[in-house]
C-alpha cells in the first residue's frame, strides 16, 4: 500500500548522475587533447575500482547491490577523482584514491547521501598529503606519446622533466618563492606556454570546457546558480583586490579563475549536494568560504591548488551554515502583507 | 606577592558573593528533577512500582531509592526516556512489577454492580461516578487503566477493556523503508522452517 | 482594472488530465438502495444522532446534531427509514469504522418542511447557527465548518473574500463543472458571505485552464451588476488552489500557519461551499448532495451530483469501472487517499473518486537514499526544507521536525512528486504529525490524571483532618465510643461481625437474585457449570475479603 501523491515526475538519481557525467565530457575531451590519452586509462581504472568497491560495500552492508549501483553516484566520484589527478600517476595511486573515497569517504559514513565530506576531494587530499611529489607532476602540453604515458601509468621508471611540466599555479608559486614577480613569472617558460593564450593550447581551455559543462548542469536544473556564482565571484573579487594592492606578488582574477581547478570546483565539486550547503543563502556562504580558503592556500600555502582542502574545510561548516540560513517559511517572512513580486 | 594574594582573595570574595546572590535570586521552588521525572511517568497512579502513585515514585527515583524500570504502564519507552533524562543505562522493565500491556480502561458491568462505592474509593483519579446503592460507571476518557478498582469490587463486575483505535486516534504508520535487504534465507533453513 | 497578481514559490505542473470528465454535463446519480450517512464528516466534534432505528426520516431532516459550536450537523439526503445506527466503514486511510446512520430510501424523496429563515433580518450569530445546523462545511476537501469562518473577527470587517475556483489538482473537475452550471448561485452565496464578513471585495480565483468556468462567472457577475465581484484568472500551477497559496496569488498576503486569515483581512471559501451557503440560506436546502468527479480508470469519466452517503461502489458502477483497476482513491492524485473498500460512502469531503491502474498511476519505484539535491525545497509551496523534515521525521526526532516547521506543511505532495530518490516524503510527514498529535493527547491525558490524583489526595487529606477533628471533639464528650471506631477499621475475615460487610453481602444477594431474574429469560435454570462458576466467584470473593489491602495490588 502506498499513499499520495500517486503522480510522480520522471526523475531519478540515475538521471541526475548521468547528466553530470555527460557534462564532464567536454572537459575530459580537452584534457585528453592537451595532456594525452593517459586520462582515459585513469578514468577506466577509477570507474572499475569505484564500482567494485561500491558493490563490495553494498553487499557487506546488506543493501540491494544492483539498485544502488545503478544510481551512478560511484561513477561520478570516480570520474571526478580521475580528472583532478595528474593523468600520469601510477595506476595503484588511482586505485588507492578511489577505494579510499568510496570505502572510507562514502560507505563508512552510511553510503550515498550520508557522507559529510566530498569523497573525490577526500581522495585528492589523501593522495597529495601522502605523495606530494607525484601529485605535482602534470604532463607538459601535448607531452609524450601514448606508449610512454601508458608505461608511466603502469608503474614504469619515471624520468622526471622528460615529459612533465608544472601547472601554471605551481610555476607561479615556485617563481614567486624564487623572488620573481607575477609579471615576469607569467612570461617565463613554465607558465607562458601553458597559460594565457586563449586562442592557443593552454590550461584556460580546460577551464572553459568545465565552465561549458557547468552551464549544461545549470540549464538542466541539476545545480543552481548560487554556488558557481558565489565561488567565482568571491575568487575574482579577492584576487582582484589583492593584485590591485600588490600586483607584483598576487596574480589577477583572470589567472585565478582560469587556472587550476577553479571552474571544475565551481561547477562540479562545490555543487555536490550531499556534502554541500543546501539553503540558498547557505550555498552563497559555503561557496564564498571555499573561494576564500582556496585563494589563501594558493597564495600562501605549500600545495599546488587549494580547492580540495577548501572544500573539505567548508564541508565541516555545512551543518552550521544550513541551520543558520534556513529560509523563512511561508507566512513567517518579515514585513508580511504585500511585498510580493509579479 | 601581597598584591597577587590580594587580587586572588578579592576575586574569590567577589565570585563567592556572586554565587551566593545567584543562589538566592535563582532559587528553585521544589525539586525540579522530581517534576521532570514525574512528567515522563504516565500518571496511571497504579502503584505497580511499589509506591502510592507516580509522584512518590518520581521522588524515590530522584532520591536514588527506586530504579527506573519499575513502571509497567510507561513501558520500555518510558524507561528509555528516564534513562536519557538521568544519564543512566537503559534496562528492560523489571518483571517483578508487572509487564507492559496495551492501554485498557475499566468497564463496569452495570447489571452486576451493587453500588457499594468501594471502587470509587479505590480509583486514584476520580474516574468513577456513582453513589451508594446506585449503579456506578466509569468515565472512559478519565480512566488511566490502573486496575486498582478490580480487587476491591465484591461483585467482580469490573473488567478491563482494551482501548480500540478510532478514526480520530488512528496514527499513520512509519513508512516502510526498504533500503536494507534481509539476509537471504538459505534453502536448508527454509526447509527446516 | 486588471488586478496585480502575486505568486508563491515552488509548485509543480503535472498534466491536468481534466478533459475527459468535462465533456459531459453533470449528471444526477440515482439513489442507491442504502445510504450510509456518517455522523462525523467535518473538522470538529462528532454530531449526536437524533434519530433511532426504524424511524422514518424526510429529505433534509437533521439526523445528527452539532456537538458544540465547533461541529456541524448532518441530514438525511432523502426520505426513507433508518435501518441502523452503527459503525460503518469510513472513506478514511485507516480503514476503520465510525458511527453512521443507515437509511433505506423509500423512493418518494419527500422533503421535510422547510424552515423559513430570513437571513437578512437575522443577526450574524443566528445566521452562523443556521449554517451550522444546515451542515455547511468547506467542500474543497478540508471540510472545516463554514460558519466558524464567517466571522469578521476582532476588526469587525475584512478586506477581501476569496472564492476558490482554482481547482489545481489533476483529474478533479467538480468545481469547474459547478462554476459552468451554477455561476449565479455561487456568486449570490459569495455576496451573502461578503455581507457576513463585512468585506470590501470578492475575488474569484480560477486557473487559466478553465476558460469556460471563468467566462460563465464573468457573465454572471456582469448580470448581477455588483462591481465588488471580480473574477480573476490565475496561472495554472499546482497547488494554486491551496487556500493560502490562492490568497497569496490574489492579494499578496501570506497567512502563517496557525493564525486566522481574517486577522489578515482575508477569508477564503471554495466555490461549492459558496453555493451551499446560498442554497441553505435562500432555498432552505441543507448540505445533502455534492458534485463528485469520477475519473481515472473508468469507462465514462464524468461529474455526478451524488447524495451524501451513497456507497462509493454504487458511484463507480455508474461510471463503469475498468477491470484492471488496482485501487480506488478519494480526492485527486496529489493529495487523495486510497479507499479501504467500495462500501465506504461518499461524504462531504468527497470531491473526486479516482480509479487507479498500474498504467495510470504506476507504483512508486523503490526508495533510494536522499542526496539532498534540494529539488523538494524548490518545489515546496510553503517554503519549507522538505528533506530536513524527512530527515528528522525518519529518525523520529519530532522536536527537530517541529523546529523545521513540520506543521506548516500542507501535504500537497509537490516534494514527493519531484523527488529523484522516489522517497514517499509526505508519508513521513503524516507519520510524524500523527505521532506528535498522539503524544500531545497522551500528555494532556497524563496531566489531567495528575491533577485529579493530586486533588483526590488533597481531598483525602482534608477528610482525614476533618474526621480527626470530629473524633477529637466526640471523644472529649464521650470517651467510651473510641474503641469501637478503631476496631471497625481493622481488616477482619469474619464478614458477619462487620456491619458494613453484612450490608454488602445483602446487596450482593439482591444483585444475584436480580441477575438470575434476568438470566431466567434466556435459560430455564443455571446449569452445573454456571453454578460452579458462581460458587467459584463466591469463594474468590471470600478470599479477597480475607486478604489484607497491601497484598491486593494485582
Amino acid at each position: 500500500m502506498y499513499n499520495s501523491p500517486f503522480l510522480r515526475q520522471k526523475a531519478s538519481v540515475r538521471r541526475v548522475m548521468v547528466t553530470v557525467l555527460v557534462a564532464m565530457l567536454p572537459a575530459i575531451a580537452v584534457q585528453v587533447w592537451l595532456f594525452g590519452i593517459g586520462l582515459l586509462l585513469q578514468l577506466a581504472i577509477a570507474s572499475a575500482v569505484a564500482l567494485a568497491c561500491e558493490a563490495g560495500m553494498l553487499a557487506l552492508r546488506r543493501r540491494p547491490v544492483a539498485r544502488a549501483l545503478g544510481d551512478g553516484s560511484a561513477l561520478v566520484t570516480a570520474w571526478l577523482i580521475a580528472v583532478c589527478l595528474p593523468p600520469l600517476l601510477p595506476w595503484w595511486m588511482i586505485v588507492l584514491g578511489t577505494a579510499f573515497a568510496i570505502v572510507i569517504g562514502k560507505h563508512l559514513y552510511g553510503g550515498l547521501g550520508q557522507n559529510p565530506f566530498n569523497p573525490a576531494m577526500l581522495a585528492y587530499c589523501v593522495l597529495i598529503v601522502s605523495f606530494p611529489a607525484l601529485m605535482s607532476q602534470w604532463p607538459g602540453l601535448h607531452g609524450g606519446d601514448a606508449a610512454a604515458q601508458l608505461h608511466w601509468i603502469a608503474g614504469g621508471e619515471r624520468t622526471l622533466d622528460a615529459m612533465t611540466g608544472a601547472t601554471p599555479l605551481d610555476a607561479l608559486r615556485t617563481g614567486l618563492h624564487g623572488g620573481g614577480e607575477v609579471a615576469s613569472v607569467m612570461q617565463s617558460a613554465a607558465v607562458g606556454p601553458a597559460f594565457g593564450h586563449v586562442a592557443g593550447a593552454g590550461w584556460e581551455w580546460v577551464a572553459l570546457a568545465w565552465a561549458a559543462g557547468g552551464l549544461l548542469l545549470l540549464a538542466m536544473r541539476i545545480i543552481t546558480w548560487h554556488i558557481p556564482v558565489a565561488f567565482l565571484g568571491t575568487l575574482a573579487a579577492i584576487a582582484g583586490l589583492a593584485s590591485a594592492i600588490d600586483g607584483a606578488h598576487f596574480a589577477g582574477p583572470a589567472f585565478h579563475l582560469l587556472a587550476g581547478g577553479s571552474m571544475l570546483g565551481a561547477f562540479f565539486i562545490a555543487t555536490d549536494p550531499v556534502s554541500g550547503a543546501t539553503t540558498p543563502r547557505g550555498k552563497l556562504i559555503f561557496a564564498a568560504g571555499i573561494a576564500l580558503i582556496a585563494w589563501l592556500i594558493r597564495s600562501f600555502g605549500a600545495y599546488p591548488d587549494g580547492i580540495a582542502f577548501a572544500v573539505l574545510l567548508m564541508n565541516i561548516c555545512v551543518p552550521l551554515i544550513d541551520q543558520k540560513t534556513q529560509p523563512p517559511v511561508f507566512g513567517h517572512k518579515l514585513g508580511k502583507p504585500d511585498g510580493g513580486a509579479k | 606577592m601581597i598584591q597577587a594574594l590580594l587580587v586572588m582573595a578579592g576575586l574569590a570574595l567577589a565570585l563567592g558573593a556572586a554565587l551566593g546572590a545567584a543562589s538566592v535570586i535563582f532559587r528553585t521552588q521544589g525539586d525540579p528533577l522530581v517534576d521532570k521525572i514525574d512528567a515522563i511517568l504516565p500518571q496511571t497512579q497504579c502503584g505497580q512500582c511499589g509506591f502510592p502513585g507516580c509522584k512518590p515514585y518520581a521522588t524515590a527515583i530522584a532520591g536514588g531509592e527506586a530504579d527506573i524500570n519499575q513502571c509497567p504502564p510507561g513501558g520500555d519507552e518510558g524507561v528509555r526516556k528516564l534513562a536519557d533524562l538521568l544519564g543512566r543505562e537503559f534496562k528492560p522493565l523489571n518483571a517483578e512489577h508487572g509487564v507492559e500491556k496495551p492501554k485498557s480502561v475499566a468497564f463496569i458491568d452495570e447489571a452486576t454492580c451493587i453500588g457499594c462505592t468501594l471502587c470509587i474509593q479505590a480509583c486514584p483519579v476520580d474516574a468513577i461516578v456513582g453513589a451508594a446503592k446506585q449503579m456506578h460507571t466509569i468515565v472512559a476518557g478519565l480512566c488511566t487503566g490502573c486496575e486498582l478498582c478490580i480487587a476491591p469490587c465484591p461483585a467482580d463486575c469490573i473488567t478491563m477493556e482494551p482501548v480500540r483505535e478510532t478514526v480520530e486516534s488512528w496514527k499513520w504508520r512509519y513508512p516502510v523503508f526498504e533500503l536494507k535487504v534481509e539476509p537471504p534465507v538459505t534453502a536448508p533453513a527454509r526447509e527446516a522452517a | 482594472m486588471l488586478p496585480r497578481l502575486f505568486s508563491f514559490n515552488g509548485g509543480v505542473k503535472p498534466d491536468p488530465n481534466k478533459g475527459d470528465s468535462t465533456r459531459e454535463p453533470i449528471a444526477r446519480l440515482p439513489l442507491p438502495p442504502q445510504l450510509v450517512v456518517p455522523l462525523h464528516q467535518h473538522i470538529g466534534g462528532t454530531p449526536r444522532p437524533l434519530v433511532g432505528v426504524g424511524e422514518r426520516v424526510l429529505r433534509g431532516q437533521r439526523v445528527g446534531g452539532a456537538d458544540g459550536n465547533v461541529s456541524s450537523a448532518v441530514h438525511a439526503p432523502t426520505s426513507g427509514r433508518v435501518i441502523a445506527v452503527e459503525s460503518r466503514l469510513m472513506p478514511h486511510a485507516s480503514g476503520l469504522s465510525a458511527p453512521a446512520i443507515v437509511i433505506e430510501p423509500d423512493g418518494e424523496d419527500r422533503h421535510v418542511e422547510r424552515e423559513a429563515f430570513d437571513w437578512h433580518a437575522a443577526s450574524p450569530g443566528e445566521v452562523r447557527d443556521f449554517l451550522r445546523d444546515a451542515g455547511v462545511v468547506g467542500l474543497g476537501g478540508a471540510v472545516f465548518p463554514s460558519h466558524l469562518k464567517l466571522n469578521p473577527g476582532k476588526a469587525g470587517h475584512t478586506d477581501t473574500l476569496v472564492l476558490n475556483g482554482a481547482e489545481c489538482e489533476p483529474f478533479i473537475t467538480c468545481d469547474d463543472m459547478l462554476m459552468r452550471t451554477e455561476p449565479e448561485g455561487i456568486l449570490r452565496g459569495a455576496l451573502i458571505m461578503k455581507k457576513m464578513l463585512a468585506a470590501r471585495q470578492v475575488l474569484v480565483g480560477i486557473e487559466d485552464n478553465k476558460p469556460e468556468a471563468a467566462a460563465a462567472l464573468k457573465a454572471a457577475a456582469a448580470a448581477l451588476g455588483d462591481t465588488s465581484l471580480e473574477v480573476v484568472v490565475v496561472p495554472t500551477r499546482y497547488p494554486a488552489g491551496g487556500a493560502k497559496q490562492l490568497i497569496r496569488v490574489l492579494t499578496g498576503i501570506e497567512v502563517p500557519h496557525g493564525s486566522r486569515s481574517t486577522d489578515y483581512g482575508v477569508q477564503c471559501f471554495n466555490v461549492a461551499t459558496s453555493l451551499a451557503v446560498f442554497q441553505a440560506l435562500e432555498q432552505g436546502e441543507p448540505l445533502i448532495r455534492r458534485i463528485v468527479t469520477v475519473a481515472g480508470n473508468v469507462e465514462r469519466p464524468r461529474n455526478f451530483e451524488v447524495a451524501i452517503g451513497t456507497p462509493i461502489g454504487f458511484v463507480f458502477a455508474h461510471a463503469g469501472l475498468k477491470p484492471d483497476t488496482d485501487k480506488l482513491i478519494m480526492g485527486g492524485p496529489m493529495m487523495g487517499m486510497p479507499l479501504p473498500g467500495v462500501d465506504a460512502p461518499v461524504v462531504k469531503a468527497t470531491n473526486c473518486l479516482l480509479a487507479s491502474s498500474a498504467a495510470l498511476f504506476p507504483p512508486p519505484e523503490p526508495e533510494l537514499p536522499c542526496i539532498r539535491c534540494g529539488e523538494c525545497a524548490r518545489a515546496c509551496p510553503a517554503d519549507l526544507q522538505p528533506f530536513e523534515l524527512y530527515w528528522h521525521s525518519r529518525s523520529r526526532n519530532f522536536g527537530r521536525a517541529q523546529e523545521y516547521h513540520l506543521f506548516d506543511c500542507i501535504e500537497c505532495g509537490c516534494c514527493a512528486y519531484v523527488c529523484p530518490s522516489h522517497i514517499p516524503l509526505v508519508d513521513y510527514y503524516r507519520y510524524a504529525k500523527s505521532e506528535i498529535w498522539a503524544r500531545e493527547r497522551d500528555k494532556d491525558a497524563a496531566d489531567s490524571a495528575r491533577e485529579r490524583f493530586e486533588f483526590r489526595n488533597w481531598r483525602a487529606e482534608r477528610e482525614k483532618e476533618e474526621k480527626a477533628a470530629r473524633l477529637a471533639a466526640r471523644s472529649a464528650a464521650k470517651p467510651a465510643a473510641a474503641p469501637a471506631a478503631t476496631d471497625g477499621a481493622a481488616p477482619t475475615a469474619d464478614a458477619a461481625v462487620d456491619p458494613k460487610k453484612a450490608l454488602i453481602e445483602a446487596a450482593m444477594a439482591r444483585a444475584k437474585a436480580q441477575k438470575e431474574a434476568v438470566a431466567a429469560k434466556n435459560t430455564a435454570e443455571p446449569d452445573a457449570a454456571q453454578q460452579a462458576q458462581i460458587d467459584e466467584a463466591d469463594a474468590r470473593r471470600a478470599r479477597a475479603a480475607a486478604t489484607p489491602d497491601s497484598e491486593r495490588t494485582e
